[in-house]
């Protein structure tokens, strides 16, 4: 059975399309999520793509947390289905508190668009188990709002217990310890700024994102046996 | 208490403030003429909105009119929708059509630089929405005051971020343009924004208001007080130095209500419920009521107290002014109304029924019951003043003309031609403008098969076939200085040679044509000029005019701006894998120039920067039947892949050129100049016509073959050579600097005067 993979799109969501043809292009099933309704239509994974939800008012990703979908995506997340924020995804993710830290202004204080060298710190996530440990990689970045911040206990906590998934070669943004992307304990849920789903085609850029979702395909193929 | 018909039919000797809302003598007495007695407040403000310079092209129209003359097939098929709608539409193919445009917002940029470049954005992309296309890239010419102005960095930052966070908001990927910087340009900044959108067929919709009983729904965002008299105060009058600042008349744009707005308008379009929209920019209510009421086929009766209103206490003459941003007007079948509701309520649109359409052929507004406009919709929006400005070659021509830069002094050293290099490269008008690019996403919606720093940018449109779209922003306004009808098709040409350089087939073009005071004969003939050159050029390449904006009174006092006739350039492309790009792709490649060089040095980069500001003498000749033969060769190299790289020759010559195309990929160059050639004029005249090519190592005979047979000159100059750390930039007997040198010099001069 080919896995099904849910999108949500939020008003304001601007990538969904793109993680959406991403999904199809790895051989798995797309399916659209709209964020008012309370029903994941028993996708097996769900990623929450980039863009400004609700215009990034109030604070990036504050209110899109809330919103009726938000409330089973988290049930399932914290049950172990695999989730994935890219760019205000995860900017979601850590309003909605499934993953550690935060996301403020950019130190250079403007929005930033560039294909960023990362370097990836762990494999041992659901959707980074098909690279190798230390492996460069390029990938998009566009953020106004991706300096990664979090207090001294939680990032000695998370450099502990591997939780750091990837680092900025080249600190763009500010971010603490170069961090550009984060796992949970559990290692189902993973958040990053870059944008995995712009790296799927040789036509529009490069590969480097691919394995994302061969990771995904890979643990549900185990997971779903 | 509403300044009603009835009370403006019995004191027809209330004075109006027709002068404060730029309308002239002639024109207010033309106004009563029309309705046979003195318009009411509301109509007054409409009348003088929809006659400004900015809506009614009144000092234009009758030269715009030429355009229409061009035959108005693309080399692929006839034009679907032409000027006169929101944009232009043309057939690309396969069931698919294409709709750009490109306006300005030069004066609100001005004097609110984030919010008028924002709201410039905004604007030509609900153009493009309105015609029933999915908007899917943007592009953004640029024109500052000089990079060292004291206004310049405010003016700059705020543009910049203004555009990014409004395109960026609605998930555009903004693919190109350009930034230049000229000292005519402080106090005038010029932001021209253009949109292109896709659609099928059976898709498109026009602006007409027809069906008697056909409901009338604003939806959107709610309207304000910001923008009142943006058209007629801000966009039609040239700033006094010392005057007082406009703030009030600059629009505030609101992205995430526009994306709702685009979603939303998307599914309704989807569903078939719309049967005439109008997207409300330029002129607000007063615009879209009287355009969709004028081009149907009966009238409208708008009750103007149904307007949602962010500020309770506007008065309805303000209403109909108001520039609010994010606003649509739509005519929709009464059964219809209810789904069309319930999907503005799916995406968190407001949404309105205003009025209806009516079986007579007037435009009736009331205000709580009371009838405040009665006109005939045509009187509005369409029969406006035409003037026929006077225009004159102005004397001063011929000392421009007089003062030739091949009569400059040239220094062929190589010392000198070394250090030229070095500052050329790091010149403001050719220096990195990744600092701007930077905070543009040019990656959304994951079809941007090319983006700047590339010559044009490229667009998947249907990823079964590959079929894709190319385009390309071009002006050169120091050549339009030297000449207004050459300098038009210099923009022309490089614009059409961006885009044939990447394989695509040009195949229409929408312009944006700034200039100063049309009250100015000499600007006046500046413009004209400009539009005979285009309108001839168009002729000479086949290519029709598919619509475009005029901003005139670019100018602050007497200095008006440097004449700036902005093209954008649609190719479409059968096969994107197939494209060519701009940077060196290999080492060993072969290294070649296809077309001629002459002494033209008029106009170059190099007068501007070697020569204190030099503007003076002729723009290089051009040869229309060579960029014809040259655009196909190119499209044939890109189907039979000869090429490895394709690079225009544009400002700075040859050699700002070669350098480009190393430092895209890291490379290296070794080349020699042709024997006898002048260093000065072979690497920095601009003449045109030419385009820098790479083929594999040994595999010329295909790339001679070519320009045999499409009878271009053909010259090789050197070999492409390793890139890396050591990369090094060679030209035999002159040159021999690390690109590493040449890269920190070019990548220094914007963030440092920005900083």
């Amino acid at each position: 059975m080919i896995p099904r993979i849910g999108v949500v799109t939020f008003p304001g969501s601007l990538d969904d399309s793109d993680a959406l043809r991403a999904v199809e292009l790895a051989g798995l099933k797309p399916v659209p999520l709209w964020h008012g309704t309370d029903s994941v239509q028993g996708v097996d994974a769900v990623i929450l793509p980039g863009g400004f939800s609700y215009g990034d008012y109030l604070r990036c990703g504050a209110i899109a947390r809330f919103s009726p979908v938000m409330s089973e995506i988290i049930k399932r997340a914290d049950a172990g289905m695999p989730l994935l924020g890219i760019c205000n995804g995860f900017q979601i993710l850590c309003e909605a508190h499934l993953l550690p830290g935060a996301l403020t202004r950019n130190a250079g204080r403007t929005f930033v668009c560039t294909e960023q060298r990362l370097r990836v710190e762990s494999i041992d996530t659901v959707w980074t188990n098909t690279y190798t440990p230390g492996q460069e990689i390029t990938i998009v970045l566009k953020s106004g709002e991706g300096n990664y911040v979090a207090d001294e206990e939680t990032l000695r906590r998370i450099e502990g217990e591997n939780q750091v998934v990837f680092r900025y070669v080249g600190n763009p943004n500010g971010s603490a310890r170069d961090i550009a992307g984060v796992t949970n304990e559990r290692g189902n849920v993973v958040g990053l700024m870059p944008h995995p789903e712009h790296n799927v085609e040789d036509l529009t850029g490069n590969t480097d994102g691919k394995p994302f979702f061969t990771s995904v395909q890979a643990f549900l193929a185990r997971a779903l046996g | 208490m509403a300044d009603t018909v009835k009370n403006a039919a019995e004191t027809p000797d209330v004075v109006q403030p027709w002068a404060d809302l730029g309308l002239n003598p002639d024109e207010y007495a033309r106004i009563r003429d029309i309705l046979k007695r003195r318009p009411t407040a509301s109509e007054l403000a409409m009348y003088s909105v929809m006659w400004s310079e900015h809506c009614s092209y009144k000092s234009s129209k009758v030269h715009l009119r030429k355009f229409g003359e061009l035959d108005q097939n693309t080399p692929r098929g006839p034009m679907l929708a032409g000027i006169g709608e929101n944009a232009g539409v043309v057939d690309i193919g396969h069931g698919y059509a294409v709709t750009f445009k490109m306006e300005s917002h030069n004066h609100p940029s001005y004097v609110e630089p984030y919010q008028g470049a924002a709201t410039g954005v905004g604007g030509i992309v609900r153009d493009i929405l309105a015609m029933g296309a999915r908007p899917i890239g943007v592009m953004d010419p640029l024109r500052f005051g000089p990079i060292d102005g004291p206004d310049t960095p405010r003016v700059v930052e705020g543009i910049v971020a203004g555009v990014g966070g409004y395109g960026n908001c609605l998930g555009l990927p903004n693919i190109g343009g350009e930034v230049m910087f000229d000292r005519t340009y402080a106090g005038n900044p010029l932001v021209n924004a253009l949109c292109v959108g896709v659609l099928k067929h059976e898709d498109l919709h026009l602006a007409h208001a027809t069906g008697v009983g056909n409901q009338v729904i604003l939806y959107g965002a709610a309207t304000g007080g910001d923008g009142i008299g943006g058209v007629s105060v801000l966009a039609s009058e040239t700033f006094t130095e010392g005057g007082p600042t406009k703030r009030p008349s600059v629009q505030v744009g609101d992205p995430f209500m526009e994306k709702l707005l685009i979603e939303c308008t998307l599914e309704l379009f989807a569903e078939k419920l719309v049967v005439g929209i109008q997207d409300l920019g330029g002129g607000g209510l007063s615009c879209s009521t009287s355009e969709l009421a004028s081009a149907g086929d009966g009238g409208m009766r708008v009750e103007l107290d149904r307007v949602p209103l962010r500020d309770p206490s506007l008065s309805p003459e303000e209403i109909l002014m108001s520039e609010s941003q994010e606003r649509m007007m739509a005519v929709v079948e009464p059964g219809q109304v209810e789904r069309f509701m319930e999907i503005c309520r799916k995406w968190d649109v407001q949404a309105t029924v205003v009025g209806e359409v009516t079986d007579d052929d007037r435009l009736v507004i009331t205000w709580h019951g009371e009838v405040v406009v009665d006109v005939i919709p045509e009187t509005v929006a369409a029969d406006g003043p035409v003037y026929q400005r006077p225009y004159a070659y102005p004397a001063w021509m011929d000392r421009v003309h007089a003062n030739d830069a091949n009569k400059l002094p040239r220094d062929n050293s190589p010392v000198a031609i070394t250090n030229q290099l070095l500052r050329l490269v790091a010149a403001p008008n050719l220096c990195d403008k990744s600092w701007v690019t930077r905070q543009y996403d040019r990656f959304v919606r994951g079809n941007s098969v090319l983006a700047q720093p590339e010559d044009a940018g490229m667009l998947r449109i249907d990823p079964k076939t590959n079929l894709g779209i190319a385009l390309s922003t071009d002006c050169n306004s120091r050549m339009a200085y030297l000449n207004p009808y050459l300098g038009a098709q210099h923009a022309l040409l490089e614009a059409y040679r961006n885009v044939a350089v990447t394989g695509a087939q040009p195949v229409a073009i929408t312009d944006c044509l700034n200039f100063g005071s049309p009250e100015d004969p000499a600007i006046m003939w500046q413009f004209v000029e400009a539009i005979l050159g285009l309108k001839d050029g168009c002729a000479a390449l086949g290519l029709p005019v598919t619509g475009g904006n005029v901003s005139f009174y670019n100018q602050t006092g007497d200095t008006a701006i440097l004449p700036t006739p902005t093209v954008g350039m649609l190719g479409v492309m059968d096969d994107v894998t197939l494209r060519i790009r701009s940077g060196f792709a290999e080492t060993g490649d072969e290294v070649w120039l296809l077309g001629e060089t002459r002494e033209e040095m008029s106009g170059t980069v190099w007068a501007d920067v070697f020569h204190n500001g030099h503007l003076g003498g002729m723009p290089p000749v051009l040869d229309f039947e060579h960029e014809q033969r040259l655009a196909a060769a190119l499209q044939q190299a890109a189907t039979q892949q000869t090429l490895s790289s394709a690079h225009d020759l544009a400002d700075g010559g040859l050699a700002q050129a070669l350098f480009e195309s190393c430092q895209q990929g890291g490379f290296g160059v070794e080349v020699t100049l042709p024997q006898g050639a002048e260093p000065t004029v072979a690497l920095f005249s601009e003449s045109a016509g030419r385009v820098l090519v790479t083929v594999r190592a040994g595999a010329s005979a295909a790339l001679t073959a070519l320009a045999k047979e499409h009878r271009l000159p053909l010259t090789r100059l050197g070999t492409v050579t390793a890139g890396g750390a050591d990369a090094t930039f060679r030209v035999a007997g002159l040159v021999d600097l690390p690109l590493s040198r040449l890269r920190e010099a070019w990548q220094a001069t914007l963030p440092a005067a920005m900083a």
